[in-house]
């Protein structure tokens, strides 16, 4: 007799197994109808198979995973720079890209923000929030000159480009007036605004040019490029920004992605940066890590590499296991092991050694490169099993401890 | 202005506070001490949202490319 779905599901339920091998095995059996026998019998070479295919304990995985993350890596490209379709923004790509992201950096040198809206059908709607995001300097609504016979700044704008911004000219000089209102007097002529500074001397003009410049009159500041580009019949904004993470993150600040979230058109929950610091910031420890997770392996398939997820996850497990992002490497990982010959074999030598013997650090050799120095066998695979002998009074006095506990 | 939640990114895994009972029988099945957990900072967006304490075990519930679903523990630390 075939076997109902419901109680495959059920005999298979209770298997040590992932749950996409549960998934997957109900689905053929369902699809094949097996009788009660059959389906033991699948499970029983399911189980043997699985145990055969599981990595055997001790087993020097991070070794492997170096290994086949290490090769691949060998035939990625030095080029840097790669135009993402006919919207032409740089991206950081290849072996660049994966050391950034292994480095942990702070400051990624292509950060682009992927930004999804709650009804991505709507295109005006698109270029609506694109203008919100876009930061608008003075150069994009027009020009700026020094009248030094008059001493002062005249900014001339244009009322097209004003308006392709969605600026008005009182929102201009409204912003500007409170950016610089206690360095100087702000008037404003039709499209014309005119700067005098309160203290007239050459320099205070200069540095009044260079702060105009630099004022934000609308977007987010720091984005300097957003282009909208359809994907799946939706429309998807792409904005290319700069910025550096911080150490003790403030209450105040925003980043650049928390200040898009914020927007209400935005959809907050598909929204995301290549920026894994920023990651790391803003969603918390696990998104850093599936981040990190996803952005290598965007990186290698793009250069037609194919390595297998479980060693990034792996990587990315080691780079956050201790609550923040950290590097692998000097800074990072590797610079902090417990064992002082790890460290000293791995880079700066003489200093690890000597700042060791400065605090009296001892070396319990318990990991791989300590024991190859010293020339012992090495705790792994076979090497980390050991013969214990307990004497027979003690087991019984631990094992009616814990009866006692139970 | 609107508010979001954290929680709802599709980049965060579900975190749950685990109760005592649950983090006993952890640290029995993996024979490890509280100490030998991965970590995640008492400041972390995620454990703010959820109100979890320093000491709190969190168990996060990851989708695996691989496996489907991973469990994965951390216990919350002061920075």
């Amino acid at each position: 007799m075939v076997l109902s779905k419901e109680s495959i599901e059920k005999s298979v339920d209770g298997l040590s197994i992932p749950q996409s091998l549960k998934e997957s095995l109900v689905e053929y059996c369902v699809h094949a109808g097996v009788t009660r026998a059959q389906l033991n019998e699948i499970i029983k070479r399911v189980m043997e198979s699985y145990e055969y295919a599981k990595i055997e304990p001790c087993e020097a995985v991070g070794v492997v995973a170096a290994q086949s993350i290490g090769e691949p890596g060998t035939q990625m490209t030095m080029r840097t720079f790669h135009y993402a379709g006919v919207a032409e923004i740089n991206v950081t790509l290849g072996l660049p890209r994966l050391i950034e992201i292994l480095d942990a950096r702070k400051d990624p040198s292509t950060p682009i923000m992927t930004i999804m809206l709650k009804d991505g059908k709507d295109r005006e709607l698109a270029k609506k929030v694109a203008l919100e995001i876009e930061a608008t300097n003075l150069s994009h609504i027009g020009s700026i000159y020094t009248d030094l016979a008059e001493m002062s700044i005249v900014i001339e704008t244009s009322e097209q480009a004003l308006s392709q911004r969605g600026l008005t000219i009182d929102t201009v000089y409204d912003v500007l007036r409170d950016e610089i209102k206690d360095k100087a007097i702000v008037e404003l002529d039709g499209l014309r605004i005119t700067v005098r500074p309160s203290e007239p001397s050459y320099r205070s003009l200069l540095q009044l040019v260079k702060l105009i410049e630099g004022i934000t009159f609308k977007g987010i500041k720091n984005v300097s490029r957003v282009v909208i580009q359809k994907k799946d019949d939706e429309y998807v904004l792409y904005a290319q920004y700069r910025y550096k993470s911080v150490e003790k993150k403030s209450k105040t600040r925003k980043t650049p992605l928390e200040q898009v979230l914020s927007i209400p058109e935005v959809d907050a929950s598909r929204t995301k940066t290549n920026h894994i610091m920023e990651m790391a910031e803003v969603f918390g420890i696990e998104a850093a890590r599936n981040s990190i997770v996803e952005e290598a392996m965007d990186t290698l398939r793009e250069q037609g590499l194919n390595v297998d997820v479980r060693h990034i996850m792996l990587v990315a497990d080691t780079m956050t296991v201790d609550g923040e992002v950290k590097a692998i490497g000097r800074h990072g990982v590797s610079g902090e092991k417990a064992s002082v010959l790890a460290r000293a074999a791995f880079e700066e030598t003489v200093n690890h050694i000597l700042e060791a013997g400065v605090r009296g650090e001892v070396d319990i050799l318990d990991g791989v490169t300590e024991n190859v120095i010293v020339g012992q066998p090495v705790k792994l695979g076979t090497g980390d099993v050991h013969l214990v002998a307990i004497p027979i009074g003690e087991i019984m006095k631990k094992m009616k401890g814990e009866n006692d506990g139970s | 202005m609107s508010e979001y939640s954290v929680l709802d990114h599709e980049m965060v895994p579900k975190h749950e506070i685990m109760d005592e009972s649950e983090v006993k029988s952890l640290l029995k099945k993996y024979k490890i001490t509280l100490e030998e957990l991965p970590k995640i900072k008492a400041s972390d967006p995620v454990v703010v949202a959820i109100g979890a304490k320093i000491g709190d075990v969190l168990k996060i519930t990851r989708k695996s490319p691989t496996g489907g679903i991973a469990f994965y523990y951390r216990l919350v630390i002061e920075d």
